[in-house]
């Protein structure tokens, strides 16, 4: 234990530099992933092609791509950068899916019903669809995190600090203390980021918190929360 | 592309390709420790995952481990178990047992589950026995599920046993370790494409393998009502580790 009181410092530091390798990747896969999964979506044709190259993307080993990846970008392997891009590759190859999914688990009659009462077509994917999709979505980026906060350290080994540096610095200099350390800080980071952001989802679709207060639900008839439950059921 | 060519000329120089430590040695090790750990980990996580998913005890421990062991860094429990263990193939050995079992377990008590109770209500009623409903019904209806999980799991396998030459000597890995320790990039990148070679294959052969999973029976069966009708699983599943393609995707 003495390890850990006397190197809390390096333990901190290094969890915000782990922070700023996994959050950026985790919030750009969302962002690209949300668009792609809706052509996914929307194209039929488009579906399977999108769909298999995220499974061969997915199923590429990580320490594989994290050296293959410079040879294609230019940049040195060290490069924090490298390893954003990887990760962010991963997560588009998880999200990209569930956001397909979660498009599709959005009812046809919802969205014409959007049309109907006069919706224009981005009116009704901001204002409609994609909230619709949000639980789905949510469910999706919520792998990602716990994921990438996991897959983060292994950049360790090529050079790329991280909280991992605490698994290969533990392990070279055989301290056990600071390898445990080192894995309670990763699953606690990501149940950290995981919990802000089933807050953030929350706070974002207040509706998906009606199915508790049922009462509150039928009242509002019209909200979000109706068309939540019937997109929810298929 | 200097670098591919690099790889290229590693690849293809006849040195690397016998005696100790060759490429083909390489990838027979990879192969023969990710098989021993499968086998390993689904005798373990197979079986309990059925009767999981068959009597629907035990599901919520079942769940919070697949969930909570995702957010396990790898890298972690190899290096830890390593100092515990020595260096032999038993820390990784272990360690791969261990984070091979998640989605293995997930796999086999989503299937389980997926199958309609109302479909297992009606063996029980034309008078099968439990164990005739497990191997006669729900196996067989669920079979690409699990066959799913086993496949997201032997992936894992192949991805860890990489990073596990970082603390024994075997497997693939060992090219990649090799490479960044004297700075050749020929080397490192030479032994990642193997590697991806290697997964793909393989992930392409669990893909076919789901494909014929699927009973003929239900493949008969998929009309455009009956996917309606089951589209909703009765109960909540499990997140499964990676996609699952069945055979209705088209």
């Amino acid at each position: 234990m003495n390890w850990l009181w006397s190197n809390l410092d390096l333990v901190g530091e290094l969890i915000i530099v782990h922070l700023a390798l996994s959050v950026p990747a985790i919030i750009l896969s969302f962002v690209v992933s949300v668009p792609i999964g809706w052509l996914a979506h929307r194209y039929r044709w488009s579906r399977g092609v999108l769909l298999s190259l995220c499974a061969l993307l997915y199923a590429i080993p990580s320490l594989a791509l994290f050296i293959a990846l410079p040879a294609f970008t230019g940049l040195s392997l060290r490069s924090p950068v490298n390893l954003v891009i990887a990760l962010t590759l991963y997560g588009i190859a998880v999200i990209v899916r569930t956001a397909a999914d979660a498009f599709d688990a959005v009812e046809r009659d919802v969205l014409q019903s959007a049309t109907a009462v006069g919706y224009s077509a981005t009116g009704r994917f901001w204002g409609v669809e994609l909230p619709l999709a949000g639980p789905v979505l949510l469910s999706g980026l919520r792998v990602v995190i716990v994921s990438t906060v996991s897959l983060a350290t292994v950049g360790a080994v090529i050079g790329v600090q991280s909280l991992g540096s605490l698994f290969t610095d533990g392990f070279q200099r055989g301290i056990q203390v600071e390898i445990v350390t080192g894995i309670v800080a990763t699953i606690a980071l990501a149940l950290l980021l995981d919990w802000l952001a089933v807050l953030a989802g929350r706070v974002l679709m207040p509706w998906t918190r009606a199915g508790a207060t049922r009462g509150r639900a039928s009242r509002a008839s019209g909200s979000p929360a109706r068309l939540a439950a019937q997109g929810e059921g298929s | 592309m200097n670098l591919f060519v690099d790889a290229l000329a590693w690849l293809t120089d006849p040195a690397n390709w016998t005696g100790a430590g060759s490429i083909p040695q390489r990838i027979i090790e990879h192969l023969w420790i990710s098989a021993v750990v499968l086998v390993i980990a689904a005798a373990i996580a197979l079986p309990l995952g059925g009767v999981i998913g068959h009597t629907g005890r035990g599901r919520e421990p079942a769940v919070m481990v697949s969930g909570g062991l995702r957010a396990l860094p790898t890298l972690g429990v190899l290096t830890l178990f390593a100092l515990w263990l020595g260096i032999g193939l038993q820390a990784p050995v272990i360690a791969l047992v261990i984070l091979a079992i998640p989605p293995l377990l997930a796999g086999a008590y989503a299937g389980f589950e997926s199958v309609d109770r109302r479909t297992v209500d009606a063996a029980r009623a034309v008078g099968m026995r439990e164990v005739q409903i497990v191997g006669k019904v729900e196996l067989p209806l669920s079979l690409p599920i699990v066959v799913g999980g086993i496949r997201s799991a032997t992936l894992q396998i192949i991805a860890t046993a990489t990073l596990a030459a970082y603390v024994s000597d075997f497997g693939l890995g060992r090219f990649i370790f090799a490479g960044l320790k004297t700075r050749d990039y020929g080397e490192m990148l030479g032994g990642s494409l193997l590697v991806i070679i290697l997964a793909l294959v393989v992930d392409g052969g669990f893909a076919l393998t789901q494909r014929l999973a699927v009973p003929a029976g239900v493949r008969a069966a998929r009309t455009a009502e009956n996917t309606e009708l089951r589209s909703g699983p009765t109960r909540p599943r499990a997140v499964v580790g990676r996609p699952i393609i069945e055979g209705n995707q088209e």
